[in-house]
């Protein structure tokens, strides 16, 4: 019992003395020359500290470069850390950022819950915080200004009125399997929730087989495979990102099925290749979910800065594709 | 009869064919099986299509297992070897070109040679704790995939290297035909040599099995070399199923299925005692399972509890001590005190 005790106080000593030497550490690399750390406040240019989630994926890829490249040309110096799909990682980046008194921090929340300590933390320190394509689970709305991403759920809902209109005036059932992302993740919740509230006005639209393809293509081809064999009439293929469609559509193939034709797809993210596939005509169509937000994120910053009032959503601007749209987009798509 | 009963793998087999026929109620052309595109197609073709790569690298978890250790690197092994293949094909100037192709499977392969080598020396020389000793390259080897693939997914389009995962050689998923020769030549190594003896020497005894003569480092270093091996042949397939690696999702987890197909399988955790064809039956238990789920439409938000219900089942069955309590009363003779209540009659799950 005493020992145990005597373990942890240890325990706690060491962390807070290794959290420290991080903090120093940290605050040495930050401040590039003369100032110090916390420049921002000095000289006059705003310093943004964010957090990311890691790199996961090329969206993810995306999504840091974009806020790289427009923090470089909106003049914002940018602290960037990497949490490696750990929240404790980001929580301890939070707090560096709090030491070292930037004007701005964003992050894109891991998980959505066990925010409040560290964002009351920050917002202690006076740190507005801004929270871009995650959001977090907390009832006190005022520890952050504002929230920027997309809206999953209008996603969803996009997806289902393409699937209206392209079956406009026919009457016959339309027999759709779903492949959902990951399980009780935000967008494979919403990006559902969204589709299903559309078509459910039409009771020809029968979902007739939903599953987890956990937003991977391997999944996707394994868990498509599965779907041609337990229902003979497929019409259509919701997939919730495009890698799973793109595994999907392997399996549409090997079962002598033409992809986008014998069976429509639809797909949600509008990744390179994803819009290949839909420039060759295997996807029907694509609705964006657009990493790119680092701009309109830099527009926030300033303005918050400025302690000009911002909405609390802000949502990505997004558009979606058909085969035409994708054949003209595809040459400048970046990611 | 009794003998049949008996048998290690009576239960196992019999899981397996309850699994297979419940899905005959949901999708009654379940075991039909065709020719489709110039190759066989149907549910039992993509069972164990998807399950090789899980056979495979049970198979080697199995040898690593056998020898008293365990190894939970092979997840990440399989990403890093898909990975690196991809990467190199993907900079190839004609993808289709077999020797390109050949030469990336190679350099793969080495590399998962080399990384099994690294799990051994840190076991069987250094004599860190296998569970420790793995679980370094299992966390680093997944940062190492994705520095490979710069974390993004690697696309290739190349029909040589689509063969070893996805492709057909006489109408046969080739994937099946890779595992069932891996499957084979560690059979032959381990059955029909003394190997599989004195892997099971060092496995119950390692520093009695030195004594006796036996080189048991080289032993256990040879397990993990195998493990890491048949965990990239894996990674090979799995990329090349779909055409792309992806650094961060492939064989996530598998080396748990690995474990839990092994122990299905009638291998004792403990080392010392091992059975190579009861884990193709495991692997192909957890794939039938899976493939079950999809089939049979259960939720996702409780795939989780059913699999784990039925592993339960699987493992309770699996125990002779579990068996004896249940089943082993019916067989004796009743009990001396006729007050006792009646021992309670259990239902066999169909």
């Amino acid at each position: 019992m005493f020992s145990g005790e005597g373990e942890t106080v240890l325990k706690k000593i060491s962390a807070v003395v290794l959290g420290g030497l991080m903090v120093t550490a940290m605050a040495a690399c930050g401040g590039d020359g003369g100032a110090g750390s916390g420049s921002g406040n000095d000289d006059g240019t705003i310093t943004l500290g964010f957090a990311q989630v890691g790199a996961e994926s090329g969206w993810r890829t995306a999504n840091t470069k974009s806020v790289q490249d427009s923090a470089k040309e909106a003049g914002i110096d940018l602290k960037f850390s990497d949490a490696q799909q750990k929240q404790e990682n980001q929580i301890k980046a939070i707090r560096t950022y709090i030491t070292q008194k930037v004007d701005v921090i964003a992050f894109s929340p891991v998980v959505e819950s066990g925010w409040d300590t560290v964002l009351r933390e920050a917002k202690d320190a006076k740190i507005p915080v801004i929270l871009t394509d995650r959001a977090i689970d907390s009832p006190d709305k005022t520890l952050y200004k504002t929230f920027i991403g997309s809206d999953f759920v209008l996603e969803g809902k996009k997806a289902g009125e393409w699937l209206v209109t392209e079956y406009q005036g026919k009457t016959e059932p339309v027999n759709i399997v779903e492949l959902q992302g990951t399980t009780g993740s935000a967008p494979a919740n919403d990006r559902k929730s969204g589709f299903a509230d559309v078509i459910k006005a039409d009771p020809k639209f029968k979902v007739v087989a939903s599953q987890t393809g956990e937003f991977t293509r391997a999944k996707g081809k394994e868990v498509m495979e599965a779907f041609l064999k337990a229902n003979k009439d497929i019409d259509v293929l919701y997939a919730h990102n495009d890698d799973m469609g793109l595994g999907a559509i392997e399996a549409i193939e090997g079962a002598g099925l033409k992809p986008g034709v014998d069976i429509k797809i639809i797909t949600v993210d509008a990744v390179k290749d994803g819009m290949q596939a839909l420039a060759d005509g295997k996807i029907n169509f694509i609705v964006e979910c657009s990493p790119l937000l680092g701009p309109q994120l830099m527009d926030l910053v300033k303005k918050v800065v400025a302690g000009e009032t911002v909405p609390e959503r802000v949502v990505t601007e997004e558009t979606t594709f058909n085969q035409e749209q994708a054949k003209a987009a595809l040459p400048n798509r970046q990611y | 009869m009794a003998n049949v009963v008996r048998h290690r793998f009576f239960w196992p087999l019999l899981m397996l064919v309850v699994l297979l026929a419940s899905n005959l109620i949901f999708t009654p052309d379940f075991f039909a099986v065709d020719v489709r595109q110039g190759h066989l197609y149907g549910s039992l073709v993509d069972i164990v299509r998807f399950g090789a790569p899980l056979i495979l690298v049970s198979l080697g978890m199995t040898l690593v297992i056998a020898t008293g250790g365990i190894d939970l690197s092979v997840g990440s092994v399989v990403a890093i070897c898909g990975a690196l293949a991809c990467l190199r094909i993907s900079e190839l100037g004609d993808q289709n070109s077999v020797v390109g192709v050949l030469m990336a499977v190679g350099l793969a392969l080495g590399l998962a040679l080399l990384l099994g080598a690294w799990n051994g020396l840190l076991v069987a020389q250094v004599g860190i704790q296998p569970i420790i000793a793995t679980l370094i390259l299992m966390v680093a080897g997944r940062g190492l995939a994705q520095l490979i693939t710069d974390g993004q997914i690697i696309t290739v389009n190349s029909s040589p290297y689509k063969l070893i995962g996805g492709g057909y050689w006489l109408t046969v998923p080739f994937s099946i035909l890779v595992a069932l020769l891996v499957f084979g030549l560690a059979l032959l190594l381990t059955r029909r040599t003394a190997l599989g003896l004195l892997i099971e020497s060092v496995g119950g005894n390692a520093e009695a099995s030195r004594l006796a003569g036996i080189h048991a480092r080289r032993i256990i270093f040879t397990g993990y070399v195998f493990a890491a091996f048949c965990a990239g042949v894996a990674g090979l397939m799995i990329s090349s199923n779909v055409s792309s690696a992806d650094g961060n999702n492939a064989g996530l987890w598998i080396e748990l299925d690995a474990i839990l197909a092994v122990v299905i399988g009638g291998t004792s955790l403990a080392g010392g005692r091992f059975s190579l064809g009861g884990t193709v039956l495991g692997a192909l238990i957890i794939q039938t399972l899976t493939t079950t789920i999809y089939t049979i439409g259960i939720p996702p938000e409780t795939t989780l509890l059913f699999k784990a219900l039925v592993v339960t089942v699987v493992c309770l069955l699996q125990s002779p001590a579990f068996r004896a309590k249940v089943f082993g009363r019916r067989r004796k003779p009743p009990l001396p005190q006729p007050d006792r209540e009646q021992p309670t009659k259990v239902e066999v799950p169909a």
